[in-house]
Order: structure tokens, then sequence, then C-alpha cells
């Protein structure tokens, strides 16, 4: 397994673009949430301090710091779909089959650096929430601190599904740029999905339906966390009150969907001619 | 003899066309091993199937005994397929590092196989910088990294200028001298020719042929033959029952022979006789013209069947 990180590793590590990619999705996810955190002057004028507002309180951090760092994960998804997409204009994948790779091992090299990935992204994540939670939280006391700490999990498993159906797409399509449009037109396909089950049939079932659907399932692992900031000003607007905890089947879901997208992927290789 | 590929009864279809019919061959240790066809003949869909990446449709293969599988046997195979296939970005000598990698081999082996293609003075330079026959020596120096059993190579001089050629073929004839067997694919019949013992015609997805090259067709050569007594010299030839075919271009006279019959005791049969050659020289047909006869024999055979 090592051999297969390391493997792929080399591949991301030398090549420019990929570097200066995995460096950013690290690092600005960082800026931003350290930015946020110290005081901005605004001339004079008044100061902004986003500390105060009490968002860095735990435990809502995890919740705050885990939606916002998740949207960084595109700059990796453009790695992801690129690892393939160069393997096979550079036909270096068919080399590396004729040298002693496995197809399974081809796919597993790139799956684990998948999981390496997003693990090292979770492992980031939660030790500088935990250190800035420290530096503003109200409250310190164990308990309350590592209360919500599944917001991890969530995330883990949020970059972890989302990368797999990259993998997916590069794989089927071959092509970066292809898979990253297909990429977006599934977005959009689901959502208009969901809009005409809403228009024909309404009630609750189109929102249960839509949360099985891949990139709909990946979102709703962290619920937005606005409204929950809200609620912490105005605790007295019970009407603001939803449902934000992350739950054992929304992770399900999305391992589930992760699955079968590697499965999917191996097959795919497996039938194809190089 | 020790078996290192066994192919038997190999089919591939893409769609209704058929690449490859119902091949079967051998391949054993020590022998310089030619598969010679046309472009399109199926050569390189059969080394894709036998190394991992074309899905066969029908028939089987195994590497060496038959007791390893497809996947460990690769490791100690070293194959270049169409082009050199490189990351461009890396240096030759990251590329093979990953090659390493993959087949687990130690790095040691880096400088030492960039040293026999003669580019160890060219190891941090990238490989998008290198030349088209860089590139061809590269790809060789990475398939010989784990000393490999046998080194299989695919139109290996294909694109490259004459001096790249012969650099190539040197490089092949020296590692076959090494006792490494060796598989070459290749349209080029000189390039057979030069470097094979053994060759394997494939014409259109079939097998023509598979044996040594030397016995490829039942010939005994000929003789080509010039002399003062012209006339006489034909009549001669005519008459006697080891020749064949004639064929006579000014004062050239070209015999080809039914029987085995040596140079010398030819020319003392001529001297006997009274005949006194100016031009004796006895040949064997090239390889393409021995292909250029199986091919059309077949064809001529398919006409009248």
């Amino acid at each position: 397994m090592l051999r297969l990180v390391k493997l792929e590793l080399q591949k991301l590590w030398l090549n420019k673009t990929s570097r200066v990619l995995i460096i950013i999705s690290f690092i600005l996810p960082f800026t931003v949430i350290i930015l946020s955190s110290i005081k901005i002057p605004f001339f004079g004028l008044f100061t902004l301090e986003l500390g105060e507002l009490g968002i860095f309180n735990f435990p809502i951090i995890w919740h705050i710091t885990t939606f916002f760092a998740s949207y960084f994960k595109f700059f990796f998804a453009i790695v992801v779909v690129s690892m393939i997409g160069n393997e096979y204009s550079n036909k270096t994948l068919k080399q590396n089959l004729i040298d002693g790779l496995s197809k399974k091992e081809f796919i597993l090299s790139k799956f684990y650096t998948i999981v390496f990935f997003s693990l090292s992204a979770t492992i980031l994540i939660g030790i500088a929430s935990f250190f800035i939670g420290l530096i503003y939280s109200s409250y310190t006391e164990a308990s309350i601190i590592f209360r919500e700490v599944e917001f991890l999990l969530a995330y883990f498993v949020k970059l972890l599904g989302f990368f797999s159906l990259c993998l997916f797409f590069g794989m089927l399509l071959k092509r970066s740029a292809f898979a990253l449009g297909f990429l977006v037109m599934t977005w959009f396909v689901e959502g208009i999905i969901y809009l005409v089950m809403e228009t024909q049939i309404g009630g609750d079932l189109p929102d249960k339906i839509f949360n099985f659907f891949p990139i709909q399932s990946m979102y709703k692992l962290i619920d937005q966390p606005i409204q929950r900031i809200a609620m912490t000003k105005f605790p007295e607007k019970t009407n603001m009150a939803y449902d934000y905890a992350v739950h054992w089947y929304e992770i399900a879901i999305v391992l589930g969907w992760s699955a079968l997208f590697i499965f999917l992927s191996y097959r795919l290789l497996k039938k194809r001619d190089l | 003899m020790e078996p290192i590929l066994t192919i038997n009864n190999l089919t591939k279809k893409f769609g209704y066309l058929t690449a490859v019919k119902d091949l079967s061959f051998t391949i054993n240790k020590g022998n310089v091993y030619g598969i010679l066809g046309p472009n399109g003949s199926g050569k390189s869909t059969t080394l894709g199937i036998v190394l991992n990446v074309v899905n066969k449709t029908n028939g089987n293969f195994h590497w060496f005994d038959g007791n390893t599988t497809t996947h460990d046997a690769l490791k100690q195979v070293g194959a270049i397929i169409e082009r050199p296939n490189f990351y461009p970005y890396m240096t030759a000598e990251q590329n093979l590092k990953l090659v390493c990698r993959i087949k687990g081999v130690d790095h040691s082996k880096i400088a030492e196989k960039l040293e026999v293609v003669g580019l160890l003075d060219r190891k941090d330079h990238k490989f998008k910088t290198y030349s088209l026959g860089m590139k061809q020596r590269l790809a060789i120096a990475s398939a010989l990294l784990n000393d490999p059993e046998i080194l299989i190579l695919d139109e290996p001089t294909n694109g490259l200028d004459p001096q790249g050629i012969h650099q190539i073929r040197q490089i092949i004839k020296d590692i076959a001298a090494d006792g490494t067997t060796i598989l070459l694919a290749s349209h080029l019949l000189d390039e057979v020719e030069k470097v094979c013992s053994h060759v394997v015609v494939l014409r259109k997805g079939e097998k023509l042929y598979s044996g040594r090259v030397d016995e490829m067709i039942s010939s005994h050569g000929f003789f080509e033959l010039k002399a003062e007594k012209h006339d006489q010299l034909i009549q001669l030839l005519e008459a006697h029952s080891n020749f064949g075919k004639l064929k006579i271009e000014d004062d050239l006279i070209t015999a080809f022979l039914n029987e085995p019959m040596s140079a010398s005791d030819f020319n003392k049969l001529m001297f006997d006789k009274g005949i006194l050659l100016s031009h004796l020289v006895k040949r064997k047909e090239s390889l393409e013209e021995q292909f250029l006869q199986l091919t059309d024999n077949l064809e001529t055979n398919q006409k009248t069947a």
C-alpha cells in the first residue's frame, strides 16, 4: 500500500501544476480561517472581529470551519481529474501496466492517494480549528470542546466521496477538461431533476430523494451553518430551528457512492483495451 | 528448451474486425524472435494481449512454466510498445525511479542501464527535451531495469533517422549477445533478418510461418554465374537435374537449385566440362524475397481454393 501511495505521490509532486494546486488546496483554507480569526481594523471606523461573533466557540467552530474549508476541495478535484487525464494523454497508463502494475493496483494507487489527501486535509483542519477554538472560545471544558467533532468525520467522508466521483469521471472520459465539465453538468442535472420533482410531486418526497443524489448527498453531510449562527444570536426565534446534525445514514450514503465510483472505475479499466 | 511464452489459439476481435485469429506459437529461452508482418497484421495486438493491456476474446497464453500469474510474470519482462511513454515533466532518472518502484527493483540499477544506452550524461534532463532516438533509448534502458528474462520490442526503430536506427540495432545485438531472449515485432524485413534467429510471420492476424529464419522457405539458394562460353553453360544447366528455374539477364545467369550443392562442387563440375567461370556467387533468397513468396503463395492458394 505504501508503495502505491509513494508511486502516485511521485507522479503528482514532480508535476508543477499538481504541486501548486496541492499546496493551494492545503494553504488557502488555513489562511482564510486564520485571517478571519484576527482583528481587522476598518480605517479606524470600527474593528471587524469575527471571533467576537461567537463563531469560534466550541462546539460550533467544528461545523463552521469544515463547512467553509470544504469549498476549497475544488482545487484538489482538478488534481484528481488531471492525474487520470495525464496518464491517458501521456500513454503512461499503458506503460505502467506493461511495466508490471496490475489494473487493480493502478486504481488502488489513485484511491489510496485520495484517502491520504482527504485524511491529511481533515487532520490539518482539525488541528487548526482546535487551536483557534482554544484562543477564542468562551467555553474550554473538554466535554464541550469534543462535542460535535463528528463534523470532522463528515468532512473526511465528503472529500472522499467527491474525489471518488472525480476519479470515476476522469476514468470514464479520459480527458481532464471533459471530466470537470461533466462534474458541473451533474450538479446542474441534479438540480433540474429536483426542481422538476418538486413542481410535479411536491411535499417531502422530492427532498428525500434529492438527498440520495451523489453531489447533493455530499453537500448534505455538512449543512450550512449560517442559520445556526443566526439562531445563537436570536434564540427566541424558534421557527429558525433546523436539523444540522451529521447523521449516520448521510455518511452511509456517501460511502456507498464512493465505493460504487471506485468499483466502476476499476470495471471500466478492466474492460478497456488500451 | 525452457519455454518463456506459450500462446494457444489466441483470438482478438474488435467489433467485426478480427485482429488476431487463432494464433499459436511458443517462445523459448535464449533465442531472438521476430514477429514479422505488414502494418495492421496483428503484431501489436498480440503483444498487447500478452502484456495485459488488451483483453483477449478467446484462447489463452501463459508466461514461463504457467505457474506464475501474468501480473508477476510481467515483473520479469521488459517491454516497449510502439512509442516511448514516459512522464514528460520528469527527468530520465526520475522516470526510471518510478519504473523501479513499479517493478520492485533497487534504484542502483538506474545508472548502470543508462550507461548501456549511452544516456548517463543526460540523466538530469527532462524527458520532454529528448529527441525521439534518445526517448527510444531511454525506453530500452527502462525495459532493462529488472534484468528481464525476455525483452519485447515493438517497432523499436520506427521513425528514427539512420544513425538512431543503427544505435538501437547495436544495442539490441549487444543485449542478445548477453543471452537475453528477445521478441522483436517489425514490418521491416531486413531488421528481422539482421537481428533475429527465429521468426513468426503474420498476415491479417493469421500465422503464415513460424520457425527458423533460414528455414523459412525450403530453398537451397541459387548461383549467379558468368562465363565466356555463355550458351554452352546454359545448355549444361538445363540438362543438369540439380537445377530448376534459370533466369538470364544479359550475360548474368541465375540458376536456382533443386537440391543442395556447394559452390566448390559446382565449380569443379564446370571445370571438368571445360567451362571456365568468370563469376560465381552462391546466395540464398533474402527474407524479403521469401516473405513475398510466402504471402504470394497464400494468395494464389486462396484464389484457387
